[in-house]
């Protein structure tokens, strides 16, 4: 029987998990950070597109939990471990963290991009996750996508082209 | 204020006020600039979910001329200038009276890189102006950023602010086009104004309506 490919979408301060032969994907990062977190024997991988550093910026009560590195990253592990996975077992790709505009204001939101990458980096040896590749900073907006039979993450630019890590 | 308060329609009229306000301004100085004729829509102001926000120019991955800057002063938020690249494409050929000129083909030239910051300043500064004028409020635009790019990665920028108080965003959007360009193939660009939360309450109570 013939199996056909889904791709699943991720949209901004969202996440959700597949299992292969499905492929997840987020389009349109600039300074949020695309998060993949991925079990290689099992197939499956979870991905977060993530905002913010930390949910004590958020000045209400944090609805969007996929909003923020801290709060994200827990969540999805949930997602994860509810398909099953052990968390010794994963690894993690990250894309994303850009800064879009090159600016002299000293609104610390205009420095997001890197304080997003380390805030995820943060997290993951948090939870004793490697981190196997990353495409981060630069000026350029990123869309990515994982494909947990190859545990292979694209990462697709306007102005660099195609690349895989 | 806070978002949850209710947004009546009189709240959303001043709104739409203000980007007509403004973006007649901007319009108007890019008719100027370019000598062709410029129309524009009546603005929309709408309360969305950040997913939508990326819909509202064609997708998040949508490649677009995007200027930004950061407004300061009495009121604070993001103004975005978006332009679909066949758009900025036909403006920059006017500009710099050359008719190969393709924001696809890179590097693009200094040049044209030049005259799209520039038209970006001028609209934008055309938008703001005419805003602090109506509104009696100090405005300072920083200098604009320039970037051509995915939408969703452009738009991202002028969601931090406002995405750490809130899931939703307000947004003040005003599309314009040529006018001599049959209705079904014009590229639409946008005027997009963000104001920061705490700014509503500022632009209610000097147009009275509080």
């Amino acid at each position: 029987m013939l199996v056909s490919n889904t791709i699943v979408k991720v949209g901004i301060a969202q996440m959700d998990v597949v299992k292969a032969p499905h492929t997840i994907r987020t389009s349109g990062l600039g300074s949020c950070v695309g998060v993949v977190i991925y079990d290689e024997t099992k197939q499956i991988a979870g991905l977060i597109h993530v905002m913010l550093p930390d949910s004590s910026l958020g000045k209400v009560d944090a609805t969007n939990v996929a909003k923020f590195a801290d709060t994200g990253i827990k969540a999805l592990l949930d997602l994860l471990k509810a398909e099953g996975v052990q968390t010794f077992k994963l690894k993690a790709k990250i894309a994303g963290g850009a800064q879009m505009f090159q600016f002299t204001s000293d609104k610390s939101s205009m420095r997001i991009g890197p304080r997003n990458v380390e805030a995820v980096k943060n997290e993951l040896s948090k939870y004793k996750i490697p981190l196997i590749a990353e495409d981060t900073g630069g000026n350029s907006g990123r869309t990515i996508e994982f494909n947990p039979v190859t545990s292979m993450l694209n990462i697709r630019t306007v102005n660099r082209g195609v690349s895989e890590i | 204020m806070n978002f949850n308060q209710k947004i009546t329609s009189l709240h959303l009229d001043v709104l739409k006020e203000i980007g007509n306000i403004g973006a007649a301004h901007g319009a108007t100085a890019l008719s100027d600039l370019l000598n062709k004729k410029i129309d524009m829509q009546v603005p929309k102001v709408e309360m969305v979910t950040f997913e939508h926000m990326m819909e509202l120019a064609g997708g998040s991955e949508t490649v677009v001329v995007g200027v930004f800057l950061r407004i300061e002063g009495d009121i604070e938020g993001s103004m975005f200038f978006i332009l679909p690249i066949e758009q900025a494409n036909r403006f920059i050929r006017r500009l710099i009276h050359d008719e190969t000129f393709d924001f696809y083909k890179t590097p693009v030239s200094e040049l044209a890189l030049s005259a799209m910051q520039e038209m970006g300043n001028i609209l934008s500064g055309s938008y703001l102006s005419a805003l602090s004028d109506f509104t009696k409020l100090k405005i300072y635009p920083t200098v604009p950023g320039l970037s051509v790019d995915m939408f969703g990665a452009i738009i991202s920028t002028g969601l931090i602010e406002l995405s750490q108080v809130s899931d939703h965003v307000i947004v003040i959007n005003t599309s314009i086009f040529e006018e001599d360009i049959a209705l079904d193939e014009a590229v639409h660009g946008h005027f997009f104004l963000l104001p920061d939360p705490d700014s509503f309450a500022t632009i209610f109570k000097v147009l009275g309506v509080s």
